[in-house]
C-alpha cells in the first residue's frame, strides 16, 4: 500500500502545535495545582485570594503520614527538643506525633491489588487470547462476543449484587475479592487486546518450534510470549490503570484491611479542618508507581498503539 | 535415516460444501537415502503431505509410518522431522546463532554446549552465513533469512528433511549454488529428502525420484528420467520439459493410435530438415528465439504452433519454409491418459 502524504504547511504546523500545547496545558495543571498543593501549609492551601507561590513546607507530607494530638503550650515547653524535622514542623502548630497513619498500608493495599490484579488479567488474558487465536474452539465467536459484553455495562451497574454476594462469600474486604473483581473487569479487555496481537504473530513460528522438538506449551512460551511482548507491556498498563484508579467499588466493598488508596486519600482530615495540603501530597504520591511503569514500559506502549496499525 | 510411507492418507479441509480435499488416497513410499521431489500446481497437495508427515496436520484416514513404526499417534517432536517453510521461517527474536542452536536446545535432543557450538559453526560454513551468526534474525536479507533457516534443519540429523520451496525466494544465482550444496549434503548425509519444488530444474537435477500430484491424487511416481521420456498422462508430461511439452491433435499424422486425441513433442521428437525421408510435413518459421543457453524455434504445422529447439547457428529466419518429421512422439487419449 502506498500514500501520498503532503508536508503539512507551516500554519497547519503552528496551529497543530498550539492545541496540542492547550491540551496539555488544560489536563496537566490541576495536576500541577496538587502537586504544589502538597508542598503548602494548610493555611496557605486555602487561603483568599489563592497564593499561587508560598514558601514550601513538607507539612503536607508529614501529615500525611502521621496521626497528631494537640497539647497545651505549657505541656509542649515541658518536652525535651524535636528529635527531627518532622516533630519540629507539627510542633509549630501546638501539636505532637501521636503515631503513624493509615496511608503506608492503604497504598500498600494499592500496590498489592492493582499489580495482583494486573498480573492475574495478563496471565489469563495471554493463555485465553493465545486459544482463542490459534484453536479451533466450538462456539468461538459467541464465546469472544460473550467475553466483551461484560464490559458493555458499566461495572458499577452490578454493584449491588456484587456487594450481597461478596458478603455472603467472605470476601468483602479482602485483597482477594479486590483482585477477583477488577481481573473480572479487566480480563475482557486483556483477551480482546491479546487476541489482536497473537494474532500478529504468525503461526509458522510455532510450528517451527514444534517440528524443532519442543512441546507446544514451550513453543508458546519460547516463542510466541517473546513475540507478545509489546502487547503484553501495552495491556499491562491498561489493566494497571484501571485497577490503581479504581474508586468506586473500592469504597463500597473495602474499609480497613483492604482499602486501597483513592477511597482513602479524601478521607484525611486534619485536625480542625481538611487537610488539603496532606491530601495533596498523597495524590501525588499515588501517581507515581503508575508513572514509573508507564515510564518503564513507554517503548512498548507506543508500539503498542500502532500495532496492527501497520501493513508489511 | 529412514524410510518413510504414506499409505491411503486422505486429508481434507472444510466442511459441508466448503470442504477442499486436499489429498485422495496417497500410497508412496520415500526410501532411505532418496531425494524425493514432489511437483504440481499449487493446490496439488504438495504442501499438505508435508505438514502431514510433520505432524502438524492430522491425516483423516490412512497411515504414517517413519522407519517402520507408524508415527500417525505421535507429535511433530516426536517424529523428529526437520522442516523448511517456505516463508516466515526465523524467530525474529532470536540471533542467527540461536536461531540454529534452536532446535539442538530442544528438551528432545539436549545437545552439550560444546557440540552446539561445533555444528552452528559448521552449518554456518556450509552456508556462508558465518559472518552474520551474532546478527538478529530480522538484520538479514531474504536470502540470508532464507539460507538460516534451511540452517537450522540441517544441524540435526532428522529422520528425514522436509522441504517446502525452501530455494524459491533466492535469486539465480544463489539458487543454483544452494542446489548444488543441498545435493551434495544429501549425499554426503546418505540423508532422505522430501522436496517440494515448481521449479524443474531442481527437480531434474536433485531427485532420486519424483512425484506428480494432481488435485490431491499422486499421479506418477519414478526416477526423474521416467517421469520425462515416460509420463503417463498429458499432465505429467507437461510438468518436466524447457519448452514445454507440445500438444497437437491426434490427426496432423496418420501415424496415430486409433483412440489416440492428441500427439504430445518434445524438442527430441521433432526433427527439423531431416536427411532421412521418413514422413515429412511442412512447417513454416514463425519467430526465432534466442534465450541464450537454448534456442527455440516456433513453427507453424497445418495451423497448429510448436516449439521446439534449434542450433544457435541456425541459418534459417522467419518465414521460411521447413521440413519436419516425428520421432517416437508420445501418444495420449481424450482423457489425456497415455496410450503405450
Amino acid at each position: 500500500m502506498s500514500y501520498s502524504i503532503t508536508e503539512p504547511s507551516s500554519r497547519q504546523k503552528t496551529l497543530a502545535a498550539f492545541l496540542v500545547i492547550t491540551y496539555a496545558v488544560i489536563t496537566l495543571v490541576p495536576l500541577l495545582w496538587v502537586f504544589m498543593t502538597g508542598f503548602k501549609t494548610p493555611p496557605d492551601s486555602i487561603s483568599y485570594p489563592p497564593k499561587i507561590f508560598s514558601e514550601p513546607s513538607l507539612e503536607g507530607y508529614v501529615n500525611l503520614f502521621t496521626t497528631r494530638t494537640r497539647v497545651t503550650p505549657e505541656r509542649l515547653a515541658e518536652l525535651p527538643p524535636p528529635a527531627n524535622f518532622a516533630e519540629e514542623i507539627v510542633r509549630d502548630r501546638n501539636m505532637v506525633i501521636a503515631g503513624k497513619s493509615k496511608y503506608g498500608e492503604r497504598f500498600l493495599n494499592s500496590v498489592i491489588i492493582g499489580f495482583g490484579s494486573t498480573f492475574l488479567s495478563i496471565f489469563l488474558g495471554t493463555l485465553a487470547a493465545y486459544a482463542f487465536s490459534r484453536f479451533n474452539i466450538p462456539l468461538k465467536d459467541d464465546l469472544l462476543f460473550f467475553i466483551l459484553s461484560t464490559r458493555m455495562m458499566p461495572p458499577i451497574a452490578v454493584a449491588i449484587p456484587i456487594f450481597l454476594m461478596y458478603r455472603k462469600l467472605g470476601l468483602s474486604d479482602t485483597h482477594l475479592g479486590m483482585i477477583l473483581l477488577y481481573t473480572a473487569v479487566n480480563i475482557s479487555l486483556a483477551v480482546w487486546l491479546l487476541k489482536g496481537f497473537i494474532d500478529e504473530i504468525p503461526k509458522e513460528y510455532e510450528e517451527a518450534a514444534l517440528i524443532d522438538g519442543y512441546t507446544r506449551f514451550q513453543a508458546f512460551y519460547k516463542v510466541v510470549l517473546p513475540q507478545a511482548a509489546t502487547g503484553i507491556a501495552s495491556t499491562a498498563i491498561f489493566c494497571l490503570i484501571f485497577a490503581w484508579n479504581e474508586y468506586a467499588f473500592a469504597v463500597l466493598l473495602t474499609s480497613g484491611t483492604a482499602q486501597t488508596a483513592p477511597p482513602f486519600i479524601p478521607t484525611i482530615i486534619g485536625v480542625g479542618g481538611l487537610d488539603w495540603p496532606a491530601m495533596a501530597a498523597g495524590a501525588t504520591l499515588f501517581l507515581l508507581p503508575v508513572l514509573i511503569f508507564t515510564v518503564m514500559l513507554r517503548k512498548h506502549l507506543l508500539r503498542g498503539i500502532t500495532f496492527g496499525a501497520v501493513r508489511k | 535415516m529412514a524410510d518413510v510411507v504414506l499409505s491411503g492418507v486422505s486429508k481434507s479441509f472444510g466442511s459441508g460444501k466448503a470442504q477442499i480435499d486436499a489429498l485422495k488416497d496417497i500410497n508412496l513410499e520415500i526410501p532411505d537415502g532418496s531425494f524425493v521431489v514432489l511437483l504440481g500446481p499449487t493446490g496439488a497437495g504438495k504442501t499438505t503431505t508435508l505438514r502431514l508427515i510433520a505432524g502438524l496436520d492430522k491425516a483423516d484416514s490412512g497411515d504414517i509410518s517413519i522407519g517402520g513404526q507408524s508415527v500417525i499417534e505421535t507429535t511433530p517432536a516426536q517424529r523428529n522431522v526437520a522442516m523448511v517453510f517456505q516463508q516466515y521461517s526465523l524467530y525474529p527474536h532470536l540471533s542467527v546463532r540461536d536461531n540454529l542452536a534452536f532446535p539442538l536446545k530442544s528438551p528432545i535432543l539436549r545437545t552439550s554446549k560444546s557440540e552446539i557450538t561445533e555444528r552452528v559453526t559448521q552449518v554456518a560454513e556450509v552456508l556462508q552465513i558465518s559472518e552474520k551468526l551474532d546478527n538478529k534474525a530480522t538484520e538479514l536479507s531474504g536470502g540470508e533469512m532464507q539460507r538460516v533457516s534451511i540452517g537450522r534443519a540441517l544441524v540435526r540429523s532428522p529422520s528425514i528433511f522436509l522441504m517446502d520451496e525452501p530455494l524459491s525466494s533466492l535469486d539465480a544465482k544463489l539458487r543454483s549454488e544452494l542446489r548444488l550444496q543441498l545435493k551434495r549434503l544429501q549425499a554426503d548425509l546418505g540423508a532422505t529428502f522430501l522436496y517440494v519444488t515448481h521449479d524443474q530444474i531442481e527437480a531434474m537435477t536433485m531427485a532420486t525420484h519424483v512425484g506428480v500430484l494432481d488435485e490431491g491424487k499422486l499421479v506418477q511416481f519414478g526416477t526423474p528420467r521416467e517421469i520425462y521420456e515416460n509420463p503417463n498422462s498429458v499432465y505429467v508430461a507437461s510438468r518436466l520439459g524447457l519448452p514445454r511439452i507440445n500438444t497437437v491433435p491426434a490427426n496432423l499424422v496418420n501415424t496415430a493410435p486409433d483412440n489416440a486425441a492428441t500427439i504430445g513433442l518434445r524438442p527430441e521428437h521433432i526433427l527439423v530438415n531431416p536427411t532421412s525421408d521418413a514422413s515429412r510435413m511442412e512447417a513454416r518459421v514463425n519467430r526465432i528465439e534466442s534465450l541464450g543457453d537454448q534456442t527455440r524455434l516456433h513453427l507453424t504445422v497445418a495451423d497448429q504452433t510448436v516449439v521446439t529447439l534449434i542450433d544457435p547457428h541456425t541459418g534459417l529466419n522467419k518465414g521460411d519454409a521447413v521440413n519436419i518429421s516425428l520421432r517416437d512422439p508420445l501418444f495420449f487419449d481424450n482423457h489425456g491418459a497415455r496410450i503405450r
